[in-house]
């Protein structure tokens, strides 16, 4: 199957950085199939531009993962609102 | 009272809930959870205090069989879902999607799908110096999302902030797959576009 892919095919991936743009998304979330592996294989061989948008497209989702673990410390609820749901909570259960 | 009537049941191992201790042991961590997810303080902040009120509300339902922190968390996450949902809603209803989507069609040629030089990514010198402890870089990034529109940061941050799977986000934003994966695309095209533009 690999070797079926013919000059014209290639010049086509080496060219659609669009396309491996959306297999570089695609692969960080799914399974892509052997041939599109092939295909991003041979672009990003010769395609340095898509390797930087690789390289950055992962240290994006990197970044965003690592937030959920952030500290807690660097997102507090001020004193203020918190002694308001206090009282909220309090005149709540004085009702029940 | 209620406490009471939850003891006669269950046996002593059963933890009961302590409403009292909400706010000083759970509110900084909710509040945390709902603005990272949604990158709105107030709105975080309001749905903090919808989720104490409704767990006081099923406090009956409150088996113990979870901690509080879970049975907690988990009714603020389906109030963060709603939000996603009314938000995607409302995407679809909004003309400005429209405009962002012609907007991005330009970052390549549309005869070949080569980058269009002038959304060529460059290096942003930062990444063998560990980008991710960089304070800077994550604000910019937290902004650029903020700039997205609606429907497409919270497909992102579902999928590569909460891992949900892709079938259930479809459902639940009520998005076709092929259009889930677009918006994937298009949406880290964006944010990239934008890290470059605010930090060279």
């Amino acid at each position: 199957m690999m070797d079926e892919l013919d000059k014209a095919e290639i010049r086509k991936i080496a060219y659609n950085c669009k396309k491996a743009t959306f297999l570089i998304e695609k692969k960080q979330i799914d399974k892509i199939t052997i041939r599109e592996e092939l295909e991003l294989k041979i672009h990003l061989a010769g395609c340095s531009v898509c390797r930087i948008f690789q390289q950055q497209s992962i240290i994006i989702n990197q970044m965003v993962k690592s937030w959920i673990n952030s500290s807690p410390q660097e997102k507090k609820l001020d004193e203020n609102y918190k002694n308001q749901l206090q009282n909220i909570i309090q005149n709540r259960i004085k009702k029940n | 009272m209620q406490a009471d009537k939850t003891l006669t049941i269950k046996t002593q191992e059963v933890v009961l809930p302590n409403p009292q201790q909400w706010v000083l042991l759970y509110a900084d961590y909710l509040f945390g959870f709902a603005v990272t997810r949604l990158n709105d303080e107030n709105l975080a902040k309001d749905l903090v205090q919808e989720t104490f009120l409704a767990a006081l509300e099923k406090i009956d339902l409150f088996k113990g069989e979870s901690s509080e922190k879970t049975w907690l968390t988990a009714i603020l996450k389906n109030k963060v879902i709603d939000v996603y949902r009314k938000n995607a809603s409302a995407f679809t209803k909004n003309i400005l999607v429209k405009e962002a989507l012609q907007d991005q069609a330009d970052f390549f040629e549309t005869s070949d799908g080569h980058w269009n030089p002038v959304h060529w990514p460059k290096e942003f010198g930062v990444e063998n110096q560990e980008p991710l402890l960089n304070k800077e870089f994550n604000q910019i990034l937290q902004k650029c999302m903020q700039k997205l529109p609606a429907l497409w940061s919270v497909v992102f941050t579902m999928k590569h902030m909460d891992d949900e799977p892709t079938d259930l986000i479809c459902s639940t934003l009520k998005v076709s797959p092929a259009n889930f994966w677009v918006i994937i695309h298009r949406t880290k095209l964006n944010l990239r576009a934008c890290l470059q533009k605010n930090w060279i």
